[in-house]
């Protein structure tokens, strides 16, 4: 029996067009714009100038705080201009624009370098080599990995996660990266399993990811402490909490985190950040995307340096095809639509997904028929259809004594919903309403 | 790119697609089978009553919501139509056809659009426009054509008592089961529906193949068919061990009357009934014993209308009590 979480789920098309597709390189971009804010808390500080010549690996930004990440040069080249943009999110960010010295040698290096296994570094140089290096969590969440790292006295821990899952439609970059960097992946897991002191590792991936499964297991044979785990296909198996209850059967507190059970949880991308990091004294300056689309010429994984345009990458795949009405960064479940093509790549970039205009709009909403689907679905227990009613009518404390502030926000409530009705938008909101009101008392 | 323009909206970005219509119209389909029975045991009388019933219950919803509430007329959605489709299969073959059309207009006027409409309704719909006959013309609600093969004219169709009403008869007048045994329909009639009762409840075998389509499909969950039976069963089961002289037995009760179909089709009615599965086996658990006790101590010789409608009150009730148990409550962290 596979494993997986017992509550909610919902299975939605696969769609994994590109599981087949190596990951290619792309030409070097002439231009990046790297934001200050690509991970979750402080945005970075910049300590780069206009006009000031920048060489790959480079800090352009420094952690603002504790809950904040290093920033670092892509390419070698020029700092043109200081600016704010767009981002991925749609908000406007500082962002440095760097004019790439096309000459430069460095910018040609890409992530392909040699298989080195042996871990020379202690503890305490590896965590500070990640909070240095600018590692945040690359399945989406940008949340700085060196704070997930840091474990506190009063807590124990006993298992670290590896996150295989991709849950996403669509979405392949992780499946790639496991397949073609199945032996860095785990010596970053033995960096990680050294780092944090810790015995037990497990990998899980979901069943529709056989050859990554059966590539770790024969090179796991004899790597004791490192598990692998096929898990049953179900979104949102991917996000943490239902990851933890799947592989463990342990579940993490209402509000808490998985350190609560004893799990520390990383994904398959951030681990190879990390291995990248610790052992190549190479800091997070690109990230596997998949560029992908039903009516695509060329759906593709590509190593992408962070800052490159998402036009160059549309471009790469053939161009965006006709009667397009819709580009999303990241999956379909969780991605943010874009406004224009003009927004950089950052670290959180899992993804860039076309839709064609017939399957871009959403349906027509109608009154809810209590068919009690959307509570069936929710991982979290919770009632999506009550919540949104609250939410409707102003009633935010009532939402957040329902338990509002656990929602996950993976929208299966949404996508399964039988009168369309935009659930998630209302629970977001109601979320971020609930938030300011619990703020202001204390 | 398009020249129309570029849609941004908050995720997810995909939908299943299923739509509320298209389970109204799974509920359409699993009601043909036992609809083609009662066009075979009625015959034409059937076909009135239904057609009767559907043309008024969509009339009524379009005069209602165009006229009076000026708001978008929606009959198209399918749930006119099933409330049609049900209140003529709990009204007996022949009434006439001006008492369907007031059913229907309370159906739909009442029951259904003073709430709201489609989806803030409390009662179910079709039951309250029969409960609402029932109550107003007790004779002709009651007057059940047999089942006569071949049956061409109205005029000619007999009248005989339901299952239910020779035994509340027999046993009010002192006799026991074994003196009233020989008047009732034997099993195979009641599941093939060559018995008497109200035009939609005949066939036990078509109702529960469209419930099993139903179920199947997605549309219903097993909980409230499975639960209202079982306790129907059960309780008219334990009466029976007791005294078989002057209770039926529980397969009987099953078979006969509207169980069948108020458990399959009129219970689970997804607006009335509760949302969680913990919820749809109270719920359930309230019409199988209601029902019983209207059975075998009240007054009407049937109670599932009256029971369902009872618990369909309880509704708001139940979906607040008995809440999904939220991720992260139990609090058991075993750390090995």
């Amino acid at each position: 029996m596979l494993r997986t979480f017992p509550k909610g789920g919902i299975h939605p098309p696969e769609n994994k067009l590109t599981s087949s597709k190596p990951i290619q390189k792309l030409p070097v971009p002439k231009v990046v714009y790297v934001p200050i804010s690509q991970h979750i808390g402080i945005p970075a500080e910049i300590v780069v100038e206009v006009k000031e010549k920048v060489a790959t690996g480079q800090v352009i930004a420094k952690s603002g705080g504790y809950v904040s990440s290093n920033i670092h040069a892509p390419v070698a080249g020029t700092v043109t201009k200081l600016d704010k943009i767009v981002d991925t999110r749609g908000y406007k960010t500082q962002c440095i624009v760097i004019r790439t010295d096309l000459k430069d040698e460095s910018n040609l290096e890409a992530a392909d370098l040699p298989l080195k296994k042996e871990i020379t570094m202690e503890p305490g140089e590896i965590l500070q080599r990640i909070s240095d290096f600018g590692i945040v969590g690359l399945g989406g969440a940008t949340f700085p990995s060196h704070v997930k790292l840091n474990i506190k006295a009063d807590k124990t821990l006993d298992c670290l996660i590896i996150n295989g899952v991709e849950c996403e439609p669509y979405l392949t970059a992780d499946h790639r990266l496991m397949l073609e960097k199945a032996e860095e992946i785990l010596v970053g897991i033995r960096i990680l399993m050294h780092a944090l002191d810790v015995r037990r590792a497990i990998i899980g991936i979901e069943n529709n990811k056989r050859d990554a499964i059966d590539l770790f297991r024969k090179l796991t044979r004899e790597a004791p402490g490192i598990q692998i785990a096929a898990l049953k296909v179900k979104y949102p198996q991917g996000g943490e909490k239902q990851l933890v209850r799947a592989l463990l059967k342990r579940e993490v507190p209402k509000n808490g985190l998985p350190l609560d059970v004893g799990v520390v949880v990383h994904n398959v991308g951030t681990v190879f950040a990390i291995y990248q990091a610790v052992q190549h004294h190479r800091p997070l300056m690109d990230r596997v995307v998949t560029v992908t689309g039903k009516k695509l010429e060329n759906p593709s994984n590509f190593w992408v340096k962070i800052g490159t345009p998402i036009s160059d990458l549309l471009e790469a795949v053939g161009g965006v095809p006709e009667g397009t009405r819709k580009i999303v960064s990241g999956g379909p479940m969780m991605g943010k639509a874009l406004k224009s093509t003009d927004v950089p790549v950052t670290k959180g970039t899992s993804g860039i997904l076309v839709i064609p205009g017939d399957e871009a709009s959403r349906g027509k909403p109608s009154s809810c028929i209590r068919c009690g689907e959307c509570v069936e679905v929710c991982p979290m227990g919770l009632e999506p259809h009550l919540l949104m009613n609250l939410t409707e009518k102003g009633m935010y404390q009532a939402a957040a004594r329902e338990d509002i502030m656990t929602c996950i926000e993976c929208g299966s409530c949404s996508y399964v919903c039988p009168s369309h009705r935009p659930l998630l938008d209302y629970i977001r909101f109601g979320k971020t309403i609930a938030k300011q009101l619990e703020s202001n008392k204390g | 790119m398009s020249d129309q323009p570029i849609i941004v909206s908050a995720s997810p970005h995909v939908h299943s697609e299923r739509t509320s219509k298209k389970l109204m119209y799974d509920v359409v389909i699993a009601l043909v089978p036992a609809f083609l029975v009662s066009l075979y045991v009625f015959g034409f009388s059937a076909l009135i009553v239904t057609a009767a019933a559907v043309v008024s219950c969509l009339f009524f919803e379009y005069l209602i919501q165009r006229y009076l509430l000026k708001t978008e007329v929606t009959i198209a959605d399918g749930s006119a139509l099933i409330t049609g489709i049900l209140l003529a299969f709990n009204l007996p073959a022949g009434l006439p056809v001006w008492m369907v059309v007031i059913g229907s207009l309370v159906a739909i006027g009442v029951a259904k659009l003073s709430f709201g409409g489609l989806g803030y309704n409390i009662f179910n719909p079709a039951l309250v426009g029969r409960v609402f006959l029932l109550v107003s013309f007790p004779v002709q609600m009651t007057l059940w054509p047999t089942a006569v093969e071949n049956n061409a004219s109205l005029v000619d169709a007999m009248t005989g008592a339901t299952t239910l009403g020779l035994i509340k008869e027999g046993v009010q007048f002192g006799e026991t089961m074994t003196a009233i045994s020989p008047n009732l329909p034997p099993v195979q009639d009641m599941l093939l529906g060559i018995t008497s009762g109200s035009l939609g409840e005949m066939s036990a075998l078509a109702l529960i193949l469209g419930g099993v389509f139903l179920i199947a499909r997605k549309v219903i969950s097993w909980h409230i068919p499975v639960t209202v039976l079982a306790t129907i069963a059960v309780m008219t089961g334990i009466f029976w061990w007791a005294d078989p002289e002057h209770y039926a037995n529980p397969l009987i009760h099953v078979l006969s009357g509207g169980a069948i179909l108020g458990a399959f089709y009129m219970a689970t009615d997804l607006v009335t009934s509760p949302v969680t599965k913990k919820g749809m086996v109270v719920f359930a658990l309230g019409i199988g014993a209601i029902t019983v006790v209207i059975r075998l101590f009240g007054a009407y010789p049937e109670g599932i209308s009256f029971a369902i409608l009872i618990m369909n009150a309880f509704v708001p009730l139940i979906n607040r009590y008995f809440k999904p148990r939220r991720f992260g409550s139990r609090i058991k962290a075993k750390i090995m």
